[in-house]
């Protein structure tokens, strides 16, 4: 890797009472390239996501971006300087259209006043046509949505609705973006299309990739750079093809094929 | 039928109504943007008339600087009650939440009959007096007051939220908080500004009712009326609790004239299982799909 990392996380661990969700957990997301996370289910992923937007705090450890530490930084303050997000199960505005859905992606840029938008002129008018005309000409016809833009959201496929999250994720203008399984419950079609956007965003805006993903195909097809959790600590990382040789990343999924490694194991947490 | 009587019961009906359109907004913007059902709304507009006397007749000051000192005072507990009861309690079950508003509206209710006795008071005067004819018909001076202050305070809401950015945040607080909070909208502010308005908006109408009608320590029942209002306008609608208040203020009016006092929380009540029946959601509520 030689792209320098935008985002570090070292030595965060996070538990909820007893359980403990990430334990010194550390990686870093080079800039300008596509880091997948993987793991079996329960490994820790979604909370690593959360911890990093700010949802959770963690117990110990740090996360710095862009050469900056999010130390006490709250979620929308993450989210203005730059760290967008998607979610696992849709969180898309419902009852509001595709084009109202988008536009609340820029809310945390926007400047405008409360007496300025009661009137609707001036800064507010000019914000409102420059973020209409950039939304209309970038995202929307980039992610291939126009016939749907005023569509309630509610009403609309899977798929789709995942296209819209991600096209409000662009409109906040990240410099890095954060997929929480993409792909999930797609069909061949629909995940070869948001591999393509993946990939294009990644090419043309420039913007770091950070996604969680199940689909072993597509992260090994994509990404630069592969994290492997397990039980809530990385158990390897590297190029897609060293973590599919890597022992440790084979036994988490299959199990280790030798009966004596788990009452090893049991063994050794007992202890 | 005497039109002119009608007139004037439609028009005290729409005054009365005016004034649980008001309370039913504060209802509205904290369901809206907490999803709490707030019963302790009626104990805090109580004391938003207790704050008005005890400003302007405990201290003696002018009643138009003990109006907005009341109006502040709502504002600052319902901030307080945000923060010390309400947010501690994020992700309990609703009955949870909803059960520590009514212990709340009991306090409330004790502490006023502690610091001023059970019995009813009076406000001071300060509204003018001058009788007002629409038409020929009278109507009392402190309703039209009323009426056209609830109105003001409504209009101003319905403009706030639909243009401003506070506006926004708060229609999307309400339609998915994970999501608002992760395109930088800062939830936990949304959560206090909702309780802050909604209470000053509750004492403020609570100095309009007591002016009215006196007030005493049971006034907090008002609050329920305001339940039916919200619940047949939509928990979550603005607009809803507009329509809503007005209905109800002329039924209640219509029923009181024509069939008799008694008769008015019966067909208060029949209107709401009505209408429970045909719109579960209320008349402007959100319809919850749920996709399986």
């Amino acid at each position: 890797m030689t792209a320098s990392p935008i985002l570090e996380v070292s030595g965060v661990s996070l538990a909820f009472g007893g359980v403990r969700a990430l334990n010194d957990v550390s990686f870093t997301v080079p800039e300008g390239a596509i880091t997948a996370v993987i793991g079996p289910n329960g490994a820790g992923k979604t909370s690593l996501f959360n911890t990093i937007s700010g949802f959770y705090r963690p117990q110990s450890g740090s996360i710095r971006f862009a050469g900056e530490s999010l130390d006490g930084v709250r979620a929308p303050q993450r989210a203005a300087r730059g760290l967008a997000r998607t979610f696992q199960n849709i969180a898309l505005f419902r009852g509001m259209t595709v084009l109202d859905n988008i536009k609340l992606g820029r809310h945390a840029h926007m400047r405008t006043g409360v007496l300025d938008a009661l009137f609707y002129w001036g800064r507010a008018q000019k914000e409102e046509l420059e973020l209409r005309a950039e939304i209309e000409e970038r995202i929307i016809d980039f992610l291939e949505i126009q016939h749907i833009r005023n569509a309630s959201v509610g009403t609309l496929s899977y798929g789709l609705q995942k296209r819209v999250e991600l096209a409000r994720a662009l409109a906040m203008r990240p410099r890095i973006l954060m997929l929480d399984e993409p792909v999930a419950g797609m069909n061949r079609e629909e995940t070869e299309d948001m591999a393509r956007f993946i990939l294009d965003v990644k090419e043309e805006w420039g913007v770091t990739i950070l996604m969680v993903e199940h689909d072993m195909g597509m992260v090994m097809d994509i990404s630069d750079h592969v994290v492997v959790l397990n039980f809530g600590q990385v158990i390897a990382s590297g190029t897609p093809r060293e973590v599919q040789g890597n022992d440790a990343v084979v036994a988490a999924y299959l199990g280790s094929g030798d009966v004596g490694a788990i009452a090893r194991r049991i063994k050794a947490e007992a202890a | 039928m005497d039109t002119l009587f009608l007139a004037e019961v439609t028009l005290a009906g729409l005054g009365a109504g005016a004034l649980y359109a008001l309370t039913g907004v504060a209802f509205v913007l904290i369901y809206k943007a907490t999803r709490v059902v707030n019963l302790a709304i009626g104990e805090i507009l109580m004391l938003g008339g207790y704050a008005f006397l005890g400003f302007a007749a405990g201290l003696g000051l002018s009643p138009w600087l003990a109006l907005p000192l009341a109006i502040a005072a709502g504002g600052a507990l319902g901030w307080l009650v945000e923060r010390a009861l309400i947010r501690p309690m994020l992700g309990e079950s609703p009955i949870s939440v909803f059960m520590v508003t009514i212990g709340l509206g009991s306090i409330l209710a004790g502490v006023v009959q502690l610091g001023w006795g059970a019995d009813p008071l009076r406000l001071p005067e300060f509204m003018p007096s001058t009788p007002v004819f629409i038409g020929e018909a009278y109507l009392a001076p402190k309703v039209a007051i009323g009426f056209v202050a609830a109105a003001v305070v409504i209009g101003l809401f319905l403009a706030l939220f639909r243009f401003s950015r506070g506006g926004v945040a708060l229609k999307a607080t309400a339609a998915d908080q994970g999501a608002a909070y992760s395109v930088g909208i800062d939830v936990p502010r949304v959560f206090s500004v909702a309780w802050i308005l909604a209470c000053a908006t509750a004492a403020g109408a609570g100095v309009l009712i007591g002016a009215i009608g006196g007030i005493s320590p049971t006034m907090g029942v008002f609050g329920l009326s305001v339940l039916v209002v919200v619940i047949i306008g939509g928990l979550d609608s603005i607009a809803g609790a507009l329509v809503g208040g007005l209905l109800i203020g002329l039924v209640e009016a219509l029923a009181g004239a024509f069939l008799g006092g008694e008769f008015k929380l019966v067909v208060t009540f029949a209107l709401l299982l009505v209408l429970l029946m045909v719109r579960p959601y209320g008349l402007f509520g959100t319809h919850e799909i749920e996709r399986l």
